[in-house]
């Protein structure tokens, strides 16, 4: 032929979807921008600093070590992601010395003893945020009052499942549940109309129901809570878009919820003695960070198992724990705690769930 | 819109850039001034070469001998004499040896009247017979020899005979043309096998991106009144897969190891059929194919009937040659196909396509580790676990990768084309193979 041309020799298939590490880090990061500005907005400006210093401190921490190993993987975005994900779990008015400890912790001990990206089979994010709550638990349980309860700046207050658990330990009695519980101690939740809630209520109206205002406070974030967790309807929006982009699949999700709000609603009205079957389901699932566990955390695809079939027990597994942490177990929330133990397991069901192979014919069945 | 079937484990959808070629009519490609006809073009032994430096060829003549059963017989496409034998390599790692023949002289079929032969007074061994001396091999490109396809043990009933009309590589229409343009003769074909199988069913699967196609052999079927089947499949890849298309059209599974032949099917090509149909009545062997050279880098993408033997080089000049550099030559489709740098690989039997990709159609970002994402194991439709095999290849722990089910992988690309860590997975798959064929001997 005519010219010399350069030509590419390299197996098949010579074809490609177009995906890519980068993208997939890139699209979850993108989603979870939203629930983080609602954050800032309602805990204020401090809380941009505590995930700005945990995002540096993690990528710092893995550009050093990779250095020293003589490669560079900042441009994959898992360190950033990391990074993220460890100051969306941190209390808006922590020190900053904690969330820069959070995330040198996950990226050097949880991440790259085991190899860097892919190789972890913890969690890092959350690895990071349970070593800080055991080591500095006095802040890390220190939560501000979001903005929209009138608060002046630098006035505490406790979480919703914070409060309850400490108010349940003395508490004899019968009541309807959580959210008439807070009422009648006294906790805003039950009374304050969440801004902008009005829309909500239009929408139910029309199946002729109306939103609980301690419900809409839950569902939009105008809690008390870490960071990036309150906002349980900016989260589900970005998971819209991870659907989509068909990188998170419905397995774990699903599972990890219905497990959950089964229990719940089993036995989650114990406690204030309505007996079995009364559990408050909705205020569970919007409380104590577990949209941001369920969407953004249980799904961490290096963490989790490899098949749908094995995602599903993960799921379960998480959803259980979950429930017996918050319930039965000393915290309040339990989300990271349960994600992190299923984490464990994720080998063990990965060797239970492989795939059936094509044409392989079960023994005994003619 | 029909409601259509497909299978149901694994397989991806990749942009199928068949639009470049499927209305373009098959074209005659220029005889070549010089074939190079390797002796190895099919699956199993090379064939034994019978000619030498300095002697005349015919068209059509036996020039390579098949070796065993598991083998075929190669022929000279053109007239002319051996200029010389000298050693190959093909796009797919064979090594072997190769004539090389100057054109000279006489057809001796091509342009002439054909007679046709009366094949419905010949017994089924005569019709087998034929096809092997023809040296006929499955034209979808794993060039399994056809004899043994067609050889049913004693006391095996087929049950179906399937024709293969899916063509789910991207860019590839080679076979689509084929049904349009010769939709009767492959129709022929398909009675020559009827009579040698005697299956109980016939099923024709055309992929629905082919409507004129599955429209026409269903309008054939109809007008000769044959007991013929035409199927259309939703599209997805790798379906044309013989495993695959006996999911979709039967839902039974070849068992692992075994062959379609174990559930009472046999699996052929549209291709296949007419060079059946062209061997059988026209007494003509397995010297031409149809070739698609396709992409975006060429100026003028197009279906050409090739002699074997004929350089690419000389298809890519046919089509006008390149519109702006290619980056990469593929020798068959996208997904399966195999890269080459040399214009003077010849093409051989089992060539369905040549198609040049562009600069930023091959560009991909560099390998990362694996994240387990799982999307290799949701795309693998054999239900492998490619990551894990890969692992085990990587560590060189082979018998770990054969436990896994290394041998079951067909390197469909699937798992490749989802990865978004970009790991050359169907390349350590065949690593893989070719450790342990190592190993045991």
């Amino acid at each position: 032929m005519e010219n010399k041309l350069s030509l590419i020799i390299s197996s098949s298939p010579h074809l490609h979807e177009g995906s890519s590490t980068t993208k997939i880090m890139c699209a979850v990061i993108l989603c979870l921008i939203p629930a983080g500005i609602w954050g800032i907005c309602i805990f204020g400006i401090y809380s941009l600093f505590v995930i700005l210093a945990s995002i540096l401190a993690s990528l710092i921490t893995e550009f050093i070590i990779t250095r020293l190993q003589g490669r560079f993987t900042l441009s994959d975005g898992s360190a950033f992601l990391t990074g993220l994900l460890v100051g969306y779990n941190m209390p808006p008015s922590v020190p900053l010395y904690i969330p820069v400890i959070a995330s040198v912790f996950a990226i050097s001990v949880v991440k790259m003893t085991f190899g860097g990206l892919g190789r972890n089979w913890m969690n890092p994010a959350l690895a990071g945020r349970v070593f800080v709550m055991f080591s500095w638990t006095g802040p890390m349980t220190t939560w501000l009052a979001p903005s929209a309860w009138g608060r002046v700046d630098g006035v505490t207050a406790a979480s919703p499942l914070g409060f309850i658990k400490a108010g349940l330990l003395d508490f004899k009695g019968n009541i309807s549940g959580p959210i008439e519980f807070l009422a009648s101690q006294g906790y805003p939740v039950g009374r304050t109309a969440p801004p902008g809630s009005g829309w909500l209520n239009n929408i139910l109206a029309s199946i002729g129901r109306i939103f609980p205002e301690g419900y809409g406070n839950l569902f939009l974030g105008n809690i008390p809570g870490c960071i990036g967790e309150v906002s349980a309807l900016l989260l589900l929006l970005g998971t819209i878009y991870l659907f989509i982009k068909k990188i998170i699949t419905w397995h774990i999700p699903v599972s990890y919820l219905v497990s959950f709000s089964l229990l719940v609603w089993i036995f989650g009205g114990n406690r204030f003695g309505c007996g079995f079957f009364r559990g408050d389901v909705f205020f569970q699932i919007f409380t104590g960070g577990l949209m941001l566990g369920v969407f953004y955390m249980a799904t961490d695809m290096v963490t989790s198992p490899l098949t749908p079939k094995g995602m599903i027990i993960f799921g379960i597994g998480a959803g259980f724990l979950t429930f017996l942490i918050r319930f039965y177990g000393s915290f309040p929330e339990g989300v990271s705690l349960a994600i992190i133990i299923m984490n464990m397991f994720v080998p063990l069901i990965n060797r239970f769930t492989r795939p059936v192979k094509f044409g392989i014919v079960k023994e005994g069945k003619e | 819109m029909r409601n259509t079937i497909t299978f149901a484990r694994g397989g991806v959808h990749p942009h199928d850039y068949k639009s470049l070629t499927d209305k373009i009519p098959i074209k005659n490609a220029p005889i070549p001034a010089e074939s190079i006809i390797p002796m190895h073009q099919h699956m199993g032994s090379p064939a034994e070469c019978m000619v030498q430096q300095g002697d005349t060829v015919r068209e059509g003549m036996l020039i390579g001998k098949a070796t065993s059963a598991f083998s075929a017989n190669i022929h000279s496409p053109v007239p002319g004499v051996v200029k010389e034998i000298k050693q190959v390599y093909l796009p797919n790692g064979v090594k072997g040896k190769a004539v090389v023949v100057a054109f000279e002289g006489e057809f001796d079929q091509s342009g002439k009247l054909q007679e046709l032969l009366n094949w419905k007074d010949m017994s089924k061994t005569d019709l087998m017979d034929r096809i092997k001396q023809m040296g006929i091999v499955g034209l979808g490109g794993a060039t399994f020899p056809t004899p043994i396809k067609f050889s049913v043990r004693e006391g095996t009933q087929i049950e179906y005979f399937v024709v293969n009309g899916v063509e789910c590589e991207p860019f590839l229409t080679a076979d689509h043309r084929l049904m349009l343009e010769k939709t009767d003769d492959i129709l022929t074909g398909i009675q020559i096998v009827e009579r040698i199988l005697t299956p109980r069913k016939i099923l024709i699967g055309i992929e629905e991106n082919k409507p004129d196609a599955i429209l026409l052999m269903e309008e054939a079927v109809k007008d000769k009144g044959l007991d013929i089947e035409v199927i259309p499949l939703k599209m997805k890849y790798p379906q044309g897969d013989e495993k695959q298309l006996l999911v979709s059209l039967i839902d039974r599974q070849v068992p692992s190891g075994g062959l379609p032949m174990d559930i009472g099917a046999v699996v052929s090509n549209v291709g296949t059929i007419f060079a059946i149909y062209e061997a059988v009545v026209l007494n003509k062997p397995l010297i031409e194919r149809i070739v698609t050279v396709s992409g975006y880098c060429l100026k003028n993408p197009a279906n050409l009937k090739v002699r074997l033997g004929t350089k690419i080089g000389e298809l890519i000049e046919e089509c006008g040659g390149f519109a702006h550099a290619p980056a990469k030559l593929i020798s068959g489709g996208p997904m399966m196909g195999f890269a080459f740098a040399d214009p003077d690989t010849p093409v051989t039997k089992g060539v369905s396509g040549i198609i040049a990709l562009s600069k930023k159609e091959v560009k991909s970002p560099s390998e990362t580790p694996c994240i387990a994402c799982g999307r290799c194991i949701a795309s693998c439709p054999m239900g492998l676990s490619p990551t894990v095999i890969y692992k085990w290849i990587e560590h060189g722990e082979y018998e770990e990768a054969l436990a896994e089910g290394l041998m079951d992988c067909k390197e469909c690309g699937c798992c490749g084309y989802v990865c978004p860590a970009h790991i050359p997975l169907v390349q350590g798959m065949k690593l893989g193979k070719i450790m342990t064929r190592k190993k045991k001997i």
